[in-house]
């Protein structure tokens, strides 16, 4: 075994830490537009997938944000409207910290009345195989046509009517937290109004 | 290519597998293996990282005081491992939402570690090109083969491709980390038995 002094292992690591993070830094700073620019096309996506119907409108233009209570959260809402510019449905994107994995992104669509069209999962950490099954039409298609102002909106487990998906209730009940959390914004922002 | 070379290069596929020989790498191997492109897609992700980490650490090798080798190893892992992970979510987004939680699990695989140690700090460039091309293969293939088994008899599907009705009831155990536990011992046994038969 060499010997080395301690000043050597120094230069050794700090020499290698700095151009480690020369290298990240190159690489961040080339990759942040495409990056940025995939999840907007991705909320895009999105948008059209939950919205009622057609729309003649770019609802990114027209996003509006709503400041929650929590400091810096917030929700996104993206009307869609017909051809005569009246409103038929918003999505909106919202969110829950109680997922299996941490936090959870949804766009969902709701139409005027407060009514769930449908929704998408943006971005989620849930365990592969098990939680990821929110994503699937089984589990989303039966959140359609309830309104969560009117409704026990709450999985079978809690006393409410959505079948969770199997071995994952804490993932159901994260997207309908999630849910919830826009349906309520939304609630506040049409009361306002 | 000359014998030792060739040795590199299949040693990790079958009779050196990480996975069933070696026991390396066992917290992507038992996490991530629910369906088998997610296991193929975790074993390609750790192939391109060991590739890079491998050639870098060899090259490097001579200036690294012992001491501090693994910090050094560990960092030019990482670093790799960032670099790949931004790379695919700014270029192959669809991808990114597979993979995503996996990418940043290959730091901690000690695969990448284990064979910076046992190999990349002894060996040229070249030969541990070969051994991590070898030893990613054969973590792909396991992963993959692991992945399959659980998919198809914990949600009855195979490469996503489904061949049992939506409602029917299927070894859910299987897709829960016990299974996990219970497909990869029945395939040590059944591996254990062919190296020993071809001994």
């Amino acid at each position: 075994m060499k010997k080395t002094s301690l000043s050597q292992m120094i230069t050794v690591l700090c020499g290698l830490s700095i151009f480690s993070a020369l290298v990240l830094g190159i690489v961040y700073e080339l990759t942040k537009e495409p990056i940025k620019k995939a999840k907007e096309n991705k909320e895009l996506e999105a948008i059209k997938e939950v919205v009622y119907g057609e729309f003649y409108n770019n609802p990114f233009a027209e996003r509006h944000k709503i400041a929650l209570r929590k400091k810096n959260a917030y929700i996104d809402l993206f009307p869609a409207r017909d051809k005569d510019g009246k409103i038929t449905s918003i999505a909106i994107k919202t969110y829950s910290n109680n997922g299996f994995g941490g936090k959870i992104e949804l766009m969902v669509g709701f139409l005027v009345d407060g009514t769930i069209n449908t929704f998408k999962v943006i971005e989620h950490k849930e365990t592969p195989g098990l939680g990821s099954k929110i994503t699937e039409n089984k589990f989303s298609q039966q959140f359609h046509g309830i309104n969560p102002g009117k409704q026990v909106f709450k999985v079978k487990q809690d006393g409410g009517e959505i079948d969770a998906v199997t071995a994952a209730t804490i993932s159901s009940r994260a997207v309908i937290d999630a849910i919830q959390r826009g349906y309520n914004a939304y609630n506040k922002l049409s009361a306002g109004k | 290519m000359n014998k030792t070379s060739y040795e590199n290069l299949t040693r990790g596929i079958f009779r050196e597998n990480p996975t069933f020989v070696m026991l390396l790498g066992m917290c992507p191997t038992l996490g991530v293996t629910t369906s088998a492109l997610n296991g193929l897609g975790m074993g390609l992700a750790t192939l391109f990282v060991l590739l890079l980490s491998n050639c870098a650490i060899s090259a490097v090798k001579s200036i690294i005081p012992d001491k501090i080798r693994i910090p050094c190893f560990i960092l030019i892992a990482a670093t790799f491992v960032t670099v790949v992970d931004l790379l695919i979510s700014a270029y192959f987004p669809t991808l990114h939402a597979t993979l995503g939680i996996f990418i940043p699990l290959i730091v901690v695989n000690c695969l990448i570690l284990g064979r910076a140690e046992a190999f990349a700090s002894k060996n040229n460039v070249f030969q541990s090109a070969l051994d991590a091309l070898g030893m990613g293969i054969g973590f792909s293939l396991a992963l993959t083969l692991l992945g399959l088994i659980r998919e198809v008899l914990g949600n009855g599907s195979a490469f996503g491709w489904k061949f049992v009705s939506e409602d029917a009831e299927t070894m859910m155990l299987f897709i829960m980390p016990p299974g996990a536990f219970l497909a990869l011992a029945g395939l040590i046994i059944i591996i254990n038995q062919l190296r020993k038969d071809k001994k």
